[in-house]
C-alpha cells in the first residue's frame, strides 16, 4: 500500500524529481526527503504558519499539502530566499531589527512577507499585519517582525531600479551593518 | 523608546546583529528535529484518554507485530524510583514523579499521559503502532479544581502523598501549605479606611512555544549515551534523564540544538529518557517529537488557580494591611508555582500587616512547567486591581498609590532581607512621565489601566571560556543556549571587556562534555549570571595577556596596563609601543602557548527585577471583546546590553501577558478532557491582535554585579493581565475577576451590570 | 498517518468513475485544509484520495449578469477574493471565503470543501445559503441539484453518497438594489473558527426602502448552519428600520439552537446572533442602496 511515487517539481528554481509515500505532506518531503529543513513544524494543522513555503506565488502551509501534489508546481522555500551569498532585504532587516529571538517562526514569517511584497510593494501596517496573521510568534509580541518588514518595503522600492536582485545585499555586508549600525547609533 | 546611554561603554549598549542570524533568516539553523542520523528510528508517545484512571493492563503484542515497528516501552522498562525529594544534579525533585510522568505507573493522572512509546522505521508507522496497542483503563472521577482537590472526602490522585500540617496518616491533594506573616493583619485592618476584599480565578495556560519538544536519543554499545534536543538546559537534560535512566550523569552527553522558544517550558525532560531507552533496546538513533496536541495535552503549561486578596489603605492612600489566599494547580503531580505567587503578591509594596497562605494542590491536569516569571502574573492579577481598586476608592491617581507605596531600597521583601537598590519607583515614575500616559484616552468604551509587577530573578552557576586565536580573533565558549540574543549579549560582554570588535567574538554554545555546568537559560539569569562568568572569563584572558606582555617586555605583570583594548607598559616612556590583542596575538606560540580564559561562577547578589504597564482598551459592549489599543512597558533591566533584545523580552512578555489576559485558557470538558488542543482554538495573539508595543527601558544597576546586569527576562508578563483588567473596568465599569476575559465572560458581566441598572460607566477620564 | 493512494483526474468524468469505483474507501481532496488534519487525527481513515484541483468545472468561476454565477466547488478562497465580479456583486460570499483562516489557508482552502466537511461553523456556508446558492452534485447515479440548506445533516454529516462529488454552485445572477453580507464573530481578529455567523442577502424596492426578498442564515449556533426563514420571511414588504431589523434579530435567535462549547457558551452565542443579525442587515442593505 505504501508505494512510493515519483513527483517531479521545481523547488527553489531547480527541476527537482523525488520519490515519496503519498501520505507525506509536502514538509515532511522537504524536511526529510530533501533535506531542506529551513521549514519548520509547529503545529500541523495550519495554525502556526511556520512550514510557510510560496507555491506558484502564494504563501502556502506545507504541513496542509501532501507532497504529491506538489507535482508540477513552483515551490520556493527559506532556503531559496537569498540569492547565493546575498541575503534577501526581509532577511537583512529582521537582523537588523531584531526582529526574531528564538528564530523557530522566523522562515514561515520571511516567506509569508516575502509573498505579501511580492504581489503588493507598498503595504500599509493593517495589510503587513493581516498577511501576517497566519504566522505565530510567541517571542516577539510582532512589533519588530511588523517594522521590519515595513522597512524592507521601503527599501526595495528605494532600490528596486538599481538591483536586478529586489534589492538583495551580500551577505558579508551583514558584518559590515554591524559597524555602520554602531555609527549611527540606532537609537530610534 | 529610552534613549539607551552607552555612558562609558563601547560595545555594551549597541545594537549589533546577532552572530546566529544570518544562519536564522537562511533556514540553515538547526533545531532538535532538524538532525537526522543514518539508521534512525522514529518514536511516538501513546496517551492517556482519561483524565484519571487506573490502568489495568497494557498488551503491546499486535502493536509489535505490525511491520517496521522496533520496540515498545511502557514504565515497567523504567527503574522505580524513590517517592521522595532528592537531589538530581543541582535541583531537590521526587525521582518518582518524574519518571511517573514519563511514563504513568499504574495510574494515569491527565488526559495525555504518556503510557507507552514505539519506536518504528517511520512516525507514520509509529503512530498506526500506537493505535494497536490495547490498554485497559479503570476510569476514575478526575479531579479538576482546586476547590475539589482541597475539599473533604475528594478523591486522591496520589495514595502516598501527604503534607507536614495533616501528617503522616493523612490521604490528600494539598502537596504543600505555606504561610508568610508580618505584623497583624487584624489589627492592621482596624487602622483602614478602605478594604477592599475578592476572589479570583485564572484559568490553566500555555507558554505557547513555536517549536514542539523534540530528542534524538543515541544509545551506544559502550554505555553511553548522546541525546540531540531544544532545551532551556542541557545539564538539567542530562542529570534529570541520568536519574530516571538510572545511569551515572557522567555517561550521557547532551548536544543542545538550537530552540525554538522555551518560556520555562523547556526545563525538564519528556522524551529525552525515552528517546534513549527506545535507542538502547534496538541499538539505533531515535527521534521523537510531540505534534502540538500533545504539546499542549502533556508538557507545560502553567497553573490555574484561586486567589482571595484583601488589602486596606487609610485615606491618603497609605497600604496597612493585606491578606492573600492562594491555591494554585498543580497538575498531576506536585510542585505548583504557588509559593512564588505568594512571595510575589505583595513585593512591589511596602506593607506593614501581611498574612499569606498559599496551597499546592494536585488536580486531573498536566503537570505544570516554569512559565515566564512562574505564578507571579495570576498573583498580580489579584493584588493590582484590588489595588486600583483602592486608588479609585481614595481618589488617587493609579499610579501615585504606587508611587506612596511602592517598594525601594530597605523596603523588607515577604520573605528574606529587605531589597538592595531596586527601580520599582523608577518604572511608575517613567510611566507616568511618558507620552502614553499624559495622552488623552477619547471614545466611547475606551479605557486605560495601569499595573505594576516584581520578579525575584535568580543567578545560579555558570561557566565560560575564551580563546584567543592567532588573528586576535576570539571564540567564546559557553553553556547556555541561545533564546533569544544570547551569543549577541555574551558576545558584546567580552568584546566590551577584551576591547575588540564585536565581530571578532565567535560565540559557541557548548555541549555537556564542552564546558563547565551551567544551568538553565531561564530564571532571567543568563545575562546576568552567565554575562558575569564571561565577564570574569575575559578579566581572566586580561590577565594572562598581561603576562605575555611583560614577558615580551622583559617587565613584571603588573608593570603592564591593560586600557581600552590595548596593552601598555605602566610605566611610560622608552621604545616600548603599546600592543592591541591583535598584535600580540600572533607572539602567544612564543610567549608560552595558546591563551584561554575561563570561569565558572554560582552567582549571587541576583537584582530583582520590576515593570509598570499601561494599557489602552476597547470593548465592544454588544459582544463583550475587547481590542488593544495601545500599550507601554518601563522595565528596570540594570544594565541593557543588547537594548534590541531587551526590548524584545519586554514586548514578547506583554504579547503573553495580554494574551492571558483575554482569550488564552485551557479547556476540560466533564470529563476532564482538554477540549482545545490546537492553536486555532487556544487563541495566542496573532499579529492583528496586538498594537505596537512601547517600551521604556530604565537602568538601575544591580549592585554587586560587574555590569550592573539585572535578568529582564520574566517581569514583563507579570503586570499585564491586571493592567488589561483595569483597563476594561474604566471602559466599562466592571471589574473582571476571572482570567481570561474572554468575550463570552465580560459580555456576561457587562449584561449583568445593565441588568442592575447601573448604566453609568465609571469615568476613565 | 495510515498509508493511502493518490488519483489526480484530469476530468469531471475520470474523477466520477474513480470516486464511484471506490465509493467509501474514496475522499475527494480540495485544498485539504480540513481532510489532511483528519486523516493525519485518524478521524478518517480512506483508503484513496482523490485530488480534484485538476478538473475543469471545478477550479472555474464564470459569472454573467444573466446566468448569475457558477463557482467551482475547488477554487481557492482567495481566487474569490481577487475576482472583481466576485467581490461587487456577492461581497457576502466573497467576504466570507476571505475570513477563512489566513492567506496560507485561503490559498488553499475552498468553498465547496468548507461545505462538504459539514462544519456548523463554515463561514462560507451561511453566505451560500443567504445568496440562495444550489450545490452542483455528481455521482454514480448521475446528478442532482442540492439546496445549500439541505446539505448538511449533522455536525461533519452531508447528504453526499458515497462516490458522490460535489462540482459547483449555481446561485442566481444578482437583481438591482440587493446585494449580501456575512458576519461572523470570533475572539481574536483573525484566524478562529466562527462562535457565530450571519450571513443576510437583500432586495429592496427600486423605489423606497421596503424589502422586497430576503434571507438570512446562521452558523455555529445549531448542529448544521441554519435558514432563519421566519427572521427574514419577517422583513418582506417592510422598510428597514430599526424595528424591523430588531424584530428579525429576535426570530433569528429564536432560530439558532446553540451549545456550550470552548468556543462560546450557549448564552453568549444567542447574544451575538442578535448583534450580528442587526449589524449584518444594516450592511447588506447598506450595500444594496449604493
Ligand atoms: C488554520 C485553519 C483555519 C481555518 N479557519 C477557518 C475559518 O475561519 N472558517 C472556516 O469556515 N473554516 C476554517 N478552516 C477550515 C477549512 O479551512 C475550511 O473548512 C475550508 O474551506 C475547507 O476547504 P478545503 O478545500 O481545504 O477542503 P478539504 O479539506 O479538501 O475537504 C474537506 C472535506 O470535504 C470533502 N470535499 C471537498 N471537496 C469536495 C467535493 N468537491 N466533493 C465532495 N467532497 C468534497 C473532502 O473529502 C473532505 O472530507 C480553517 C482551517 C485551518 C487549518
Amino acid at each position: 500500500m505504501a508505494n512510493k511515487v515519483i513527483v517531479e517539481t521545481t523547488i527553489n528554481g531547480d527541476p527537482v524529481e523525488l520519490l515519496c509515500e503519498p501520505r507525506q505532506s509536502l514538509l515532511e518531503v522537504l524536511r526529510d526527503v530533501l533535506e531542506l529543513t529551513g521549514s519548520k513544524e509547529g503545529c500541523l494543522t495550519g495554525d502556526c504558519g511556520a512550514c510557510t513555503v510560496v507555491i506558484d506565488g502564494r504563501p502556502v502551509c506545507s504541513c496542509l499539502m501532501l507532497g504529491v501534489e506538489a507535482a508540477g508546481k513552483n515551490v520556493s522555500t527559506i532556503e531559496g530566499l537569498a540569492t547565493g551569498a546575498a541575503l534577501h532585504v526581509l532577511q537583512r532587516k529582521f537582523l537588523e531589527h531584531a526582529s526574531l529571538q528564538c528564530g523557530i517562526c522566523t522562515p514561515g514569517f520571511l516567506m509569508s512577507a516575502k509573498a505579501l511584497l511580492d504581489r503588493n510593494p507598498n503595504p500599509t501596517e493593517a495589510e503587513i499585519r493581516y498577511a501576517l496573521a497566519g504566522n505565530l510568534c510567541r517571542c516577539t509580541g510582532y512589533d519588530k517582525i511588523v517594522r521590519a518588514v515595513t522597512d524592507a518595503a521601503a527599501t526595495m522600492a528605494g532600490r528596486s531600479s538599481r538591483t536586478a536582485h529586489g534589492g538583495a545585499v551580500p551577505a558579508e555586508t551583514a558584518s559590515g551593518m554591524v559597524s555602520e549600525m554602531l555609527a549611527k547609533g540606532e537609537d530610534k | 523608546m529610552a534613549a539607551s546611554t552607552t555612558n562609558g561603554f563601547k560595545v555594551i549598549g549597541t545594537r549589533p546583529i546577532r552572530h546566529d542570524g544570518v544562519d536564522k533568516v537562511t533556514g540553515r539553523a538547526k533545531y532538535g528535529a532538524d538532525y537526522a542520523f543514518p539508521g534512525m528510528l522514529h518514536g511516538k508517545v501513546l496517551r492517556s484518554p482519561h483524565a484519571h484512571a487506573n490502568i489495568k493492563s497494557i498488551k503491546i503484542d499486535k502493536a509489535l507485530a505490525l511491520p517496521g515497528v522496533k520496540a515498545i516501552v511502557t514504565a515497567d522498562d523504567l527503574p522505580k524510583l524513590p517517592d521522595k525529594m532528592e537531589a538530581a544534579g543541582e535541583q531537590a525533585i521526587n525521582l518518582n514523579h518524574l519518571s511517573m510522568n514519563i511514563l504513568a505507573r499504574g495510574k494515569a493522572l491527565y488526559d495525555g499521559h504518556a503510557i507507552a512509546a514505539v519506536a518504528a522505521t517511520s512516525s507514520h508507522i509509529a503512530d498506526e503502532a500506537l493505535r494497536l496497542i490495547e490498554v485497559e483503563y479503570e476510569p476514575l472521577a478526575p479531579v479538576m479544581t482546586v476547590e475539589d482537590g482541597m475539599k473533604p472526602g475528594a478523591t486522591i490522585l496520589l495514595p502516598t502523598l501527604r503534607n507536614k500540617e495533616d501528617g503522616p496518616d493523612k490521604e490528600t491533594n494539598v502537596a504543600a501549605h505555606l504561610q508568610f506573616k508580618r505584623g497583624d493583619v487584624a489589627e492592621g485592618f482596624k487602622q483602614a479606611d478602605y478594604v477592599v476584599e475578592r476572589e479570583f480565578k485564572t484559568a490553566m495556560v500555555h507558554q505557547g512555544y513555536i517549536e514542539p519538544h523534540n530528542a534524538i536519543g543515541i544509545y551506544n554499545a559502550d554505555g553511553h549515551a548522546t541525546i540531540y534536543c531544544s532545551t532551556q538546559g542541557s545539564f538539567v537534560v542530562r542529570s534529570l534523564s541520568a536519574a530516571v535512566l538510572g545511569i551515572s550523569e557522567g555517561k550521557i552527553k547532551v548536544v543542545p540544538a538550537e530552540i525554538g522558544g522555551g518560556f520555562g517550558g523547556k526545563t525538564t525532560v519528556y522524551l529525552e529518557p525515552l528517546a534513549v531507552l527506545l535507542s538502547q533496546k534496538t541499538g539505533h538513533p531515535v527521534k521523537m517529537t510531540m505534534t502540538r496536541a500533545e504539546v499542549l495535552r502533556a508538557t507545560g503549561p502553567t497553573s490555574g488557580s484561586t486567589i482571595r486578596c484583601k488589602m486596606g489603605a487609610t485615606k491618603d492612600g497609605k497600604l496597612v494591611a493585606a491578606q492573600c489566599w492562594l491555591a494554585y494547580e498543580a497538575g498531576g503531580f506536585p510542585g505548583s508555582p504557588v509559593g512564588a505567587g505568594a512571595m510575589t503578591i505583595l513585593a512591589p509594596y511596602n506593607i506593614p500587616n501581611i498574612l499569606v497562605d498559599a496551597y499546592d494542590v494536585v488536580v486531573n491536569r498536566p503537570k505544570t512547567a516554569a512559565y515566564r516569571a512562574p505564578g507571579a502574573s495570576n498573583a498580580a492579577m489579584a493584588s493590582e486591581t484590588v489595588l486600583d481598586e483602592l486608588a479609585e476608592k481614595c481618589g488617587i491617581d493609579p499610579l501615585d498609590i504606587r508611587l506612596i507605596n511602592g517598594s525601594h531600597e530597605g523596603t523588607p521583601q515577604t520573605v528574606g532581607p529587605p531589597f538592595k537598590r531596586i527601580g520599582l519607583i523608577e518604572t511608575i515614575e517613567a510611566i507616568k512621565n511618558g507620552e502614553h500616559y499624559k495622552s488623552r484616552l477619547t471614545g466611547p468604551n475606551r479605557g486605560r489601566g495601569v499595573a505594576s509587577g516584581f520578579w525575584f530573578n535568580v543567578g545560579l552557576q555558570s561557566s565560560a571560556t575564551i580563546n584567543i586565536h592567532t588573528d586576535g580573533t576570539v571564540s567564546l565558549v559557553i553553556g547556555s543556549v541561545d533564546i533569544g540574543g544570547t551569543r549577541a549579549a555574551q558576545a558584546m560582554i567580552a568584546a566590551e571587556v577584551l576591547g575588540v570588535d564585536v565581530n571578532d567574538v565567535r560565540p559557541t554554545i557548548a555541549d555537556t562534555d564542552s564546558i563547565g555546568h551551567t544551568d538553565v537559560t531561564g530564571g532571567s539569569r543568563t545575562c546576568f549570571a552567565t554575562g558575569w562568568a564571561v565577564y570574569e572569563a575575559a578579566q581572566d584572558c586580561i590577565r594572562q595577556l598581561k603576562e605575555r606582555a611583560a614577558k615580551l617586555w622583559e617587565k613584571k605583570p603588573d608593570e603592564v596596563v591593560f586600557e581600552n583594548g590595548m596593552l601598555s607598559p605602566a610605566q611610560p616612556g622608552g621604545d616600548l609601543k603599546p600592543m592591541s590583542i591583535k598584535q600580540i596575538a600572533p607572539r602567544l606560540a612564543r610567549t608560552g602557548g595558546p591563551i584561554v580564559g575561563r570561569a565558572t561562577i554560582n552567582a549571587r547578589a541576583v537584582g530583582p527585577a520590576f515593570a509598570t504597564i499601561c494599557v489602552d482598551v476597547e470593548v465592544d459592549p454588544d459582544t463583550g471583546k475587547t481590542q488593544i489599543l495601545r500599550a507601554t512597558i518601563a522595565q528596570d533591566v540594570g544594565k541593557a546590553i543588547h537594548p534590541a533584545y531587551v526590548e524584545g523580552q519586554m514586548q514578547g512578555g506583554t504579547a503573553q501577558g495580554i494574551g492571558w489576559a483575554l482569550n488564552e485558557e485551557y479547556f476540560y470538558d466533564d470529563r476532564g478532557i482538554l477540549r482545545n488542543t490546537g492553536l486555532l482554538d487556544y487563541r495566542m495573539p496573532t499579529c492583528l491582535d496586538l498594537p505596537p508595543i512601547e517600551t521604556l527601558i530604565v537602568e538601575v544597576p544591580t549592585p554587586g554585579h560587574p555590569l550592573g546586569i539585572r535578568g529582564v527576562g520574566e517581569v514583563s508578563i507579570v503586570p499585564p493581565p491586571a493592567a488589561v483588567a483595569n483597563a476594561i473596568y474604566h471602559a466599562v465599569g466592571v471589574r473582571m475577576t476571572e482570567l481570561p476575559m474572554s468575550p463570552s465572560r465580560l459580555l456576561k458581566a457587562i449584561l449583568k451590570k445593565r441588568a442592575a441598572g447601573e448604566t453609568q460607566a465609571a469615568a476613565a477620564d | 498517518m495510515h498509508a493511502i493512494t493518490y488519483e489526480t483526474p484530469k476530468s469531471l468524468d475520470e474523477a466520477v468513475k474513480l470516486m464511484a469505483a471506490h465509493g467509501e474507501k474514496a475522499r475527494a481532496l480540495s485544498g485539504g485544509t480540513d481532510l489532511l488534519i483528519q486523516l493525519r487525527a485518524g478521524t478518517r481513515r480512506p483508503e484513496y484520495v482523490v485530488n480534484i484541483k485538476n478538473i475543469p468545472e471545478l477550479t472555474r468561476i464564470s459569472f454573467s449578469l444573466q446566468h448569475g454565477l457558477k463557482l467551482g466547488a475547488a477554487v481557492p478562497c482567495i481566487e474569490i477574493h481577487e475576482n472583481g465580479d466576485m467581490r461587487k456583486y456577492y461581497p457576502g460570499l466573497t467576504e466570507a471565503a476571505h475570513l477563512i483562516g489566513s492567506l496560507q489557508i485561503q490559498s488553499r482552502a475552498s468553498v465547496g470543501g468548507n461545505l462538504c466537511n459539514g462544519s456548523p461553523a463554515a463561514d462560507a456556508t451561511p453566505a451560500l445559503i443567504a445568496l440562495g446558492a444550489q450545490a452542483r452534485v455528481v455521482g454514480p447515479k448521475g446528478e442532482r441539484m442540492v439546496p445549500v440548506e439541505s446539505f448538511c445533516l449533522a455536525p461533519g454529516r452531508t447528504v453526499l453518497q458515497p462516490g458522490e462529488l460535489l462540482v459547483e454552485f449555481h446561485i442566481p445572477a444578482p437583481e438591482r438594489r440587493a446585494s449580501d453580507a456575512y458576519l461572523r464573530f470570533i475572539p481574536r481578529n483573525e484566524m478562529d473558527i466562527a462562535v457565530v455567523g450571519v450571513g443576510a442577502a437583500l432586495t429592496l424596492d427600486m423605489s423606497d426602502d421596503r424589502v422586497v426578498a430576503a434571507r438570512i442564515a446562521l452558523g455555529a449556533v445549531g448542529p448544521t448552519p441554519i435558514l432563519a426563514a421566519e427572521a427574514a420571511k419577517s422583513l418582506i414588504g417592510k422598510p428597514l428600520d430599526a424595528a424591523a431589523i430588531d424584530n428579525a434579530a429576535r426570530l433569528a435567535i429564536a432560530a439558532s439552537s446553540p451549545i456550550d462549547d470552548m468556543r462560546g457558551t450557549a448564552e453568549f452565542r444567542r447574544h451575538v446572533v442578535g448583534v450580528l443579525t442587526r449589524r449584518t442587515l444594516a450592511k447588506a442593505a447598506e450595500r444594496a442602496r449604493e
